[in-house]
């Protein structure tokens, strides 16, 4: 592709985006965060007649970490969502790679590069590990899946040992590696990540925010939705405050973390 | 019968898990193998005691080649609800249209003459397309409610069939119909049943080889995913939207093939050959044989179709004779759906996964331990090395 890069646009109406050119990244040794690889204007999706985004504004680039924070019913999984073509905006636009993906549908956007990993990790249950692996590789070659799923394996050891188990019989934790593993068989561009920690205990969600961490090292770019936004806040470079619908605060992570409003109304102090 | 690949099975686990390695390595050849066993055996069996007392082999042979129409229809079907999780109740209406289509186009009543065998890929196809014509507007829906459509689809074709006189004679049916013809040869509609039997047979093998291909396809797999989990298998790549289309147009193009058989087998055909009881017929077949597995399938529907038109009516003809009080007073083909009814619930409750599972059902069914697992796994499972 060989699409002008999108310029950082810095029109009046939007947040203020500090985070992107923000020197103190909170990891040190990654990649400098490149060209905005998916870019949300004005975007507004509809459940019938219920207005869950109402015009979300929203920026990702290349390498970064970025973070959705929010309570429930903010729109953060229906942003996810109309990335990834499960749903489509009826107003506004989203760009992924320079190209106009706004009414592209879920299976083009899986296998042009966008690896989602759904709310509720949504694995196939009744299939085994390898079985739900090899879907997740669906639109790649016979030999790609071969290689991804030791990559996967690699990533995760615990799924090697399950991998003729039926996905249903795992864990929580073990399906929520096999859901993000499952996203990362096409090796996507970008990974979008809907609550992964959900239903986990602390040990188990450090664990998955270190591999969320270990991913993004091997240059996915990563968009996460978590309700926990102290531990999304940690590892994001940039974070996004949702609420009804709307993008009420967009910052560095670290200054999102130090922000007394953010504090008091998500990270649970008084 | 066609217990084949189990019938060796039995004596060991080490020998069990060889032949169900062996025959999933050589699907096709299993088939064949298989078929070609089920073909020889069957003439055999009916010439001794006691399947010799109710019928001539001649008889009996002509019943199994109606019975194999239904293991057709049995296998199609199960492309649709097993592999693909779509509930569709309106079945019997792409036979009715494969039916049809042969009867339209070689039969006296409306002077065109195309052979049998062109006819059943066109049969095919014309179902198939039907079949799409019904996926497409009941792409969004699950279910109850794609049940419902598909119902009132399969009330809808054999209504219009029945009211549109002009052209297909409404109840009386179209009559006339060619029987099909081989080496210039006219298969004989009376008498030898062995022609029929034997189309009928190599039918049955090819569209269980198609299948079986189909199943372990990426389309197989897709299907999969859309009976696990329609969202995650569009998030994973999966074109919902063709795949679903596929799986009602090769399921429609199945029953079309059978309808095009029946059609030449009975050189009639009538709107109440393909009533709701037929689209019910199959999918209690379909769900005794096991959901998903082919052999199953075929074997439920041949079991199924044999309960319904041997074994009840012997029962009547044993009751009579034997002068049983009350008993011989019961017709009981006319308890037919209400022993299919009793027998579907109690599968249900018993044994979920059909008489043959596939054994990717036993695995989804049999989940007492697995439940157990999953509940206490994350204290069980998911400590960290």
């Amino acid at each position: 592709m060989t699409e002008q890069p999108i310029p950082p646009t810095t029109d009046p109406g939007r947040p203020p985006m500090l985070g992107s050119d923000d020197a103190s990244r909170s990891t040190s040794g990654r990649p400098a965060p490149g060209d905005v690889i998916l870019e949300l204007r004005d975007v507004h999706t509809y459940y019938g007649k219920i207005h869950a985004l109402q015009g979300i504004d929203l920026d990702v680039r290349e390498g970064e970490i970025v973070t959705l924070i929010g309570s429930n019913g903010a729109g953060k999984t229906t942003t996810l969502k109309t990335i990834s073509g499960l749903l489509h905006p009826r107003m506004g636009s989203v760009h992924f790679a320079g190209r106009d993906v706004t009414r592209t549908a879920a299976h083009e956007m899986a296998r042009d590069g966008i690896g989602h990993a759904p709310e509720g990790r949504r694995i196939f249950s009744r299939l085994t590990v390898t079985e739900n692996l090899q879907m997740g590789g669906y639109t790649r070659s016979g030999r790609e899946v071969a290689e991804n799923i030791e990559h996967v394996f690699s990533i995760f050891p615990r799924l090697r040992e399950r991998a003729g188990q039926r996905g249903g019989t795992l864990s929580g934790g073990e399906q929520q590696m096999l859901a993000i593993g499952r996203a990362i068989m096409t090796r996507p561009k970008v990974l979008l990540l809907d609550e992964p920690s959900l239903g986990l205990s602390p040990i188990l969600i450090q664990q998955i925010f270190t591999i969320i961490r270990e991913i993004n090292a091997g240059g996915t770019t990563i968009l996460l939705v978590e309700q926990n936004a102290l531990q999304a806040l940690e590892v994001a470079d940039r974070g996004y405050v949702l609420q009804t619908g709307r993008v009420i605060l967009a910052d560095s992570a670290s200054a999102l973390a130090a922000n007394q409003d953010v504090r008091r109304a998500y990270l649970g102090e008084i | 019968m066609s217990a084949v690949g189990q019938a060796p099975a039995a004596s060991s686990p080490g020998i069990r898990e060889q032949v169900a390695d062996l025959s999933s390595r050589h699907r096709s050849l299993s088939v064949i193998v298989g078929m070609t066993i089920v073909a020889a055996i069957l003439p055999l069996i009916v010439l001794v005691p006691p399947f010799n007392s109710f019928s001539g082999q001649a008889v009996w042979m002509d019943g199994f080649t109606i019975a194999g129409i239904y293991v057709l229809l049995a296998l199609g079907l199960n492309i649709v609800v097993g592999m693909s999780g779509l509930l569709d109740l309106g079945y019997a209406a792409f036979f009715a249209i494969g039916a049809y289509s042969y009867a339209f186009a070689a039969s006296s009543f409306t002077h065109v003459n195309i052979p049998f065998w062109p006819m059943l890929l066109a049969g095919a196809a014309i179902a198939a397309v039907f079949g799409i014509l019904l996926g497409a507007p009941t792409l969004r829906l699950r279910g109850d409610y794609l049940a419902i459509v598909t119902l009132g689809f399969g009330e809808i074709v054999p209504i219009t069939i029945l009211n549109s006189s002009k052209y297909t004679e409404g109840p009386n049916g179209i009559g006339g119909i060619s029987a099909p013809s081989l080496l210039g040869t006219e298969f004989p509609t009376t008498g030898n049943p062995w022609p029929f039997y034997l189309t009928m047979l190599v039918m049955i093998c090819i569209s269980m080889i198609l299948i079986y291909r189909l199943q372990d396809s990426r389309l197989g797999r897709a299907w999969a995913a859309i009976r696990e989990d329609e969202l995650a298998a569009a998030a994973n790549g999966v074109n919902t939207v063709v795949t679903k289309l596929l799986a009602f147009a090769l399921g429609a193009s199945t029953a079309g093939l059978a309808g095009v058989f029946i059609a030449a087998k009975l050189q009639t055909v009538t709107p109440n050959l393909f009533r709701f009881d037929v689209s019910f017929t199959v999918l209690a077949m379909v769900v005794l044989g096991g959901m998903g597995n082919v052999w199953g399938v075929a074997v439920g529907a041949f079991v199924v179709f044999m309960i319904q038109s041997v074994f009840l009516k012997q029962l009547n003809l044993f009751f009579d004779n034997a002068h049983v009080p009350f008993l011989q007073d019961i017709n009981f083909l006319d308890y037919q759906f209400l022993l299919y009814g009793i027998a579907l619930v109690a599968m249900m409750l018993l044994r979920p996964e059909g008489l043959f599972p596939s054994r990717r059902r036993r695995r989804e069914l049999h989940t007492d331990e697995d439940q157990e697992f999953g509940e206490l796994g994350d204290e069980l499972g998911a400590s960290p090395e």
